[in-house]
C-alpha cells in the first residue's frame, strides 16, 4: 500500500482533464487452466480465439437486448463522459464510460453492422486484434458495474451490461480474471466465496454466541442449518469474519433474538454474493443463485432475508426470482418456480433486504433501542451502487434509500447526509465494486474511491462525521483498506446494523 | 435531374422504411432474460409510460447530466420537429388548419435548429472529452443536418424556391408520377441531403431514436418479486433439468 498515493482532492469538483495512456497496463491476473476447467471454461487463449470471440459476440447479441439496443443506440453526446469514479480518478479517457464501450462498440461496427464492414475509419470501427483483446482485459476491469453512467444517459446505456459482455466474451477466449473465476469455483464447491468450510464456520458461529454471552450476558443464538426455521439469511461470507463486516451480522443475529423470531443460516448456502453477475455469465450466476434456492427448499423456511451486500442484493432482488424462483407472481403452471412460492410466505416480499425487516421490527414497536450508545458517532449512510441504483427496498421506489437512513435515525442520535450530487442514486461507487476487489487492482481502487473519499472528507471538516455506514460487504472492505490511505482511520467505515447492535435493548423479550 | 431524385427519393424511402422496420424487429425480438431498470423505478406499466415519456419529450436524464448538452439537443431536437411537421404542407392538400398555424413558427424553429446544431458542433470541437470520443462520422452527421438546415433556411431567405412546384413533385411522387422540380441547386441540395440522411438512418447512431424506447433500464417496471420475468431461452434452462 506504502507505493500507491492517492490523487488529490478537487478543491472544485471541476471535470478533471484528459491524461491518454494513464491506466494502461495489464489489467488483473488472468485465471489459471485449473480455475477455468473447474468453471467448465477453456482453459487458455485458443488458436482461433478470434472467431471464437466474434462468434461469443454474436450470441450475445442475440440473447441480451442490452446489448444489441446499447451498441447502436450512443450519439456519443457525452454526458456519461464524466460520471465514472474511474474516470475522475485516474483521468484516463477510455475510463470515460462512452470510451469504454466504444472499445467494444468499435469491434461490433466492424464485424455487426454495414458501415463498419465498408467504411472502418469513417466510423470508428476496428478490427479484433490481440492488442484490442488485452485492451479490453484491462479496461473492462476497470469498472465496478455501478451503473451511475446509466442514470445519466439519454438512453438509459449501462456500461455495466457492456462490461459483463466483454468479460464473457473474454472467458470464452481463456481470458477470464482469477479473483472472480476463482470465487466462483469456491460457491460451487464449498458454498461460499471464502471457501469457509461447514465445521469451520459452525466453530465461528459459536464463537460469536460466547462473544455475545461475554458482551451482553444474553444467549444469542447463530443458528446453522436448522430445519423448518422460519427465516433463511443469506449472507455475505465475509459477514462471517471479516471486521467490520462481522458486527453488522451480530446485529442481525440480535434482531432476530430480539424479536423472537427463529433463523438459520445454510451451511451449504451460506454466500449471498454472486460473482457470477460481474463476470456477465448468465449460467454462472444461475449455478450460484440455485444454491439458494436448494437451500430454502431443503430447510423448509417461510422466509429468505438477505444481509449486507451491494451486489447480492441486486442479484436477490432483482434476479433471484427470475433465476431461482424466489419471489412471488409466478404462473400457475411454472412448476420450477410454484415448488418454492408455494412455501414461502407470501405476507412478506421475497426475498427481504435484513434493513426492510428490521425496519418493519421497528415500526411494529418490536425493537427498542438505547440511542446514545451511538452518542460517541457522528454517523453519515454512503448508498451503496447496486442498493441505489440496481435494486429496491419497501414500496415505493426509492425505499432503498429510506429505510437504511429511518434505521440508523432510530438507532443513533447523529447523522448527516453527504453532498447530495454523490448519494442516492448519483451515489459514488466505493472503487472496488463488479469483481475488482483484488489486491491485484489495488491503484484503480485507490483512484477509484477520489469522488467519495473528497465528500467524506468534506462532511468530517465541516460536520465532524467519523463514521460512515453502508450496507455492502465489499463496500466495508474496499473502504476499510483505502481509507487509510486517504488519511482515515479504518474503522470509520461499518454496517448499518453495526450501529442497530451497539443500541439495541436485548433481554425484554424473553 | 427530377427522375433521378424522384428515384433517389423511392430507394432513399424503401431503404429507411425497411432498414428502420428490420432494426426495431431485431430489437424487439431479441430477450431481455433480466430485470435491469435503472432504480429507482417505476413500478407499473403506467409508471414506465411516464418515464419514458419524459425521456423522450424532456430528455429527463440528459437534464440531469449536463444544462448544456441538455439546451442544446433539445433546442435542436424540437425544433427540428416543428420543422418537419411544418413539411407536412408539401404532402397534403388540403393543409390541416394546425399545419397551417405552426408555418411561421417553422421558420423560428429552423432558425433554433441551426443554433442548436452549431452548438453542439462547438461542444465536439471545443470540449476536449467529447472531441476525444468523436468519430468522423459524428462531425459528419452534424454537417449534413447543417447542410440541410442551412440549405432549407436559404430557400426561405435567400433564393426562393418555387415551392408550388415542389409540393406538385412530392404530391406527384405520392402518386407515382413524376413531376417537374425547380432546377435550383440549392433546393437539389436540400433534397438530396435528405435522401442522404434517410439512407443511413438505419444504419448509424440515429438509431437512438427508436433505439430509446427498447432500452431495458428505461422501459422495464421495478417489480421482480411481485412478478417472476423470464426469457424463453432462460426458462429453458429449467425444462432440460
Amino acid at each position: 500500500m506504502a507505493d500507491i498515493t492517492p490523487p488529490a482532492y478537487r478543491s472544485i469538483p471541476v471535470i478533471p482533464k484528459l491524461i491518454p495512456g494513464a491506466m494502461e497496463g495489464k489489467g488483473p491476473f488472468i485465471a489459471s487452466d485449473k480455475i477455468n476447467e473447474a468453471l467448465g471454461f477453456t482453459g487458455h487463449l485458443p488458436d482461433d480465439w478470434h472467431d471464437k470471440a466474434i462468434a461469443k459476440m454474436g450470441d450475445l447479441l442475440t440473447r441480451f437486448r442490452s446489448l444489441r439496443v446499447y451498441m447502436d443506440a450512443c450519439v456519443h453526446c457525452g454526458a456519461c463522459s464524466d460520471k465514472c469514479h474511474y474516470f475522475i480518478g485516474t483521468q484516463d479517457p477510455k475510463n470515460m464510460p462512452v470510451a469504454r464501450q466504444d472499445l467494444m462498440r468499435s469491434v461490433y461496427r466492424r464485424y455487426f453492422t454495414l458501415p463498419g464492414k465498408l467504411f472502418p475509419k469513417l466510423v470508428g470501427a476496428r478490427d479484433l486484434t490481440r492488442e484490442v483483446l488485452d485492451e479490453w482485459h484491462n479496461y473492462f476491469h476497470q469498472c465496478s458495474e455501478c451503473r451511475r453512467c446509466s442514470v445519466f444517459c439519454p438512453y438509459g446505456i449501462d456500461t455495466a451490461e457492456v462490461t459483463m459482455a466483454a468479460r464473457e466474451i473474454l472467458q470464452s477466449v481463456g481470458m477470464g480474471q482469477k479473483y472472480s473465476l476463482e470465487i466462483l469455483g469456491k460457491v460451487h464447491k464449498i458454498g461460499n466465496n471464502l471457501g469457509l468450510p461447514a465445521p469451520a464456520l459452525k466453530d465461528t458461529l459459536e464463537g460469536l454466541e460466547e462473544d455475545v454471552k461475554d458482551a451482553t450476558g444474553i444467549d444469542v443464538l447463530f443458528p446453522m442449518d436448522v430445519k423448518g426455521a422460519e427465516v433463511l439469511l443469506i449472507t455475505p461470507s465475509a459477514d462471517f469474519f471479516a471486521e467490520p463486516h462481522i458486527d453488522s451480522l451480530i446485529g442481525y443475529a440480535k434482531v432476530f433474538h430480539a424479536t423472537g423470531t427463529s433463523w438459520t443460516l445454510s451451511s451449504m448456502s451460506s454466500e449471498a454474493g454472486n460473482f457470477g453477475m460481474f463476470i456477465g455469465n448468465y449460467d454462472q450466476l444461475r449455478q450460484a443463485a440455485l444454491r439458494i434456492r436448494q437451500a430454502a427448499l431443503e430447510l423448509g423456511v417461510k422466509r429468505i432475508v438477505v444481509g449486507e451486500c451491494g451486489h447480492a442484493w441486486r442479484v436477490a432482488y432483482s434476479f433471484w426470482n427470475t433465476l431461482t424462483g424466489v419471489g412471488d407472481g409466478a404462473d400457475a403452471n411454472d412448476r420450477f418456480a410454484q415448488m418454492l412460492q408455494k412455501q414461502l410466505d407470501h405476507r412478506y416480499k421475497q426475498p427481504a433486504h435484513i434493513c426492510e425487516f428490521t425496519w418493519d421490527m421497528i415500526q411494529d414497536e418490536r425493537l427498542e433501542f438505547d440511542k446514545s450508545a451511538n452518542d460517541n458517532l457522528i454517523v453519515t449512510f454512503h448508498d451503496s451502487c447496486n442498493v441505489a441504483r440496481g435494486s429496491r427496498m419497501g414500496d415505493y421506489p426509492g425505499g432503498q434509500f429510506d429505510i437504511p437512513r429511518n434505521i440508523i435515525r432510530t438507532v443513533a442520535n447523529n447523522y448527516v447526509d453527504m453532498d447530495p450530487s454523490t448519494t442516492h442514486e448519483r451515489t459514488f461507487c466505493c472503487g472496488g465494486g463488479g469483481g475488482l476487489l483484488t489486491d491485484d487492482l489495488m491503484n484503480v481502487r485507490v483512484k477509484g474511491a477520489l469522488p467519495r473519499m473528497e465528500m467524506f472528507q468534506q462532511v468530517t471538516d465541516t460536520q465532524k462525521v467519523n463514521f460512515m455506514a453502508c450496507i455492502c460487504a465489499i463496500c466495508k472492505t474496499q473502504f476499510s483498506k483505502v481509507m487509510p490511505v486517504y488519511g482515515f482511520d479504518r474503522r470509520m467505515v461499518g454496517g448499518v446494523h453495526q450501529l442497530v447492535s451497539n443500541a439495541i435493548v436485548l433481554g425484554k423479550n424473553k | 435531374m427530377n427522375a433521378l431524385l424522384a428515384i433517389l427519393f423511392y430507394l432513399a424511402t424503401l431503404l429507411f422504411v425497411v432498414g428502420l422496420f428490420h432494426r426495431i424487429r431485431t430489437y424487439a425480438a431479441t430477450p431481455a432474460p433480466l430485470k435491469i431498470p435503472t432504480t429507482p423505478a417505476p413500478t407499473t406499466t403506467g409508471g414506465v409510460v411516464l418515464r419514458m415519456t419524459r425521456e423522450v419529450v424532456l430528455f429527463e436524464s440528459l437534464f440531469k447530466a449536463n444544462l448544456w448538452t441538455w439546451a442544446l439537443g433539445w433546442l435542436f431536437h424540437a425544433s427540428m420537429a416543428l420543422v418537419v411537421l411544418r413539411h407536412l404542407r408539401y404532402f397534403i392538400e388540403p393543409v390541416w388548419s394546425w399545419v397551417a398555424f405552426i408555418q411561421p413558427f417553422g421558420i423560428y424553429a429552423g432558425i433554433a435548429m441551426l443554433l442548436g446544431l452549431l452548438g453542439l458542433w462547438g461542444r465536439r470541437l471545443f470540449v476536449e472529452r467529447i472531441r476525444y470520443i468523436s468519430t468522423p462520422s459524428d462531425h459528419l452527421m452534424l454537417l449534413l443536418f447543417i447542410v440541410i438546415a442551412v440549405s432549407g433556411l436559404m430557400m426561405k431567405f435567400v433564393v426562393h424556391t418555387d415551392v408550388i412546384a415542389v409540393k406538385i413533385f412530392f404530391k406527384g411522387l405520392m402518386n407515382f408520377s413524376i413531376q417537374p422540380l425547380p432546377a435550383d441547386t440549392i433546393l437539389v441540395l436540400h433534397l438530396f441531403s435528405v435522401v442522404v440522411l434517410l439512407v443511413i438512418f438505419p444504419f448509424s447512431k440515429l438509431l437512438h431514436a427508436p433505439g430509446v424506447f427498447f432500452s431495458p433500464t428505461r422501459n422495464q417496471a421495478d417489480n421482480p418479486r411481485e412478478k417472476r420475468h423470464i426469457s424463453a431461452w432462460a426458462a429453458k434452462m429449467e425444462s432440460e433439468k
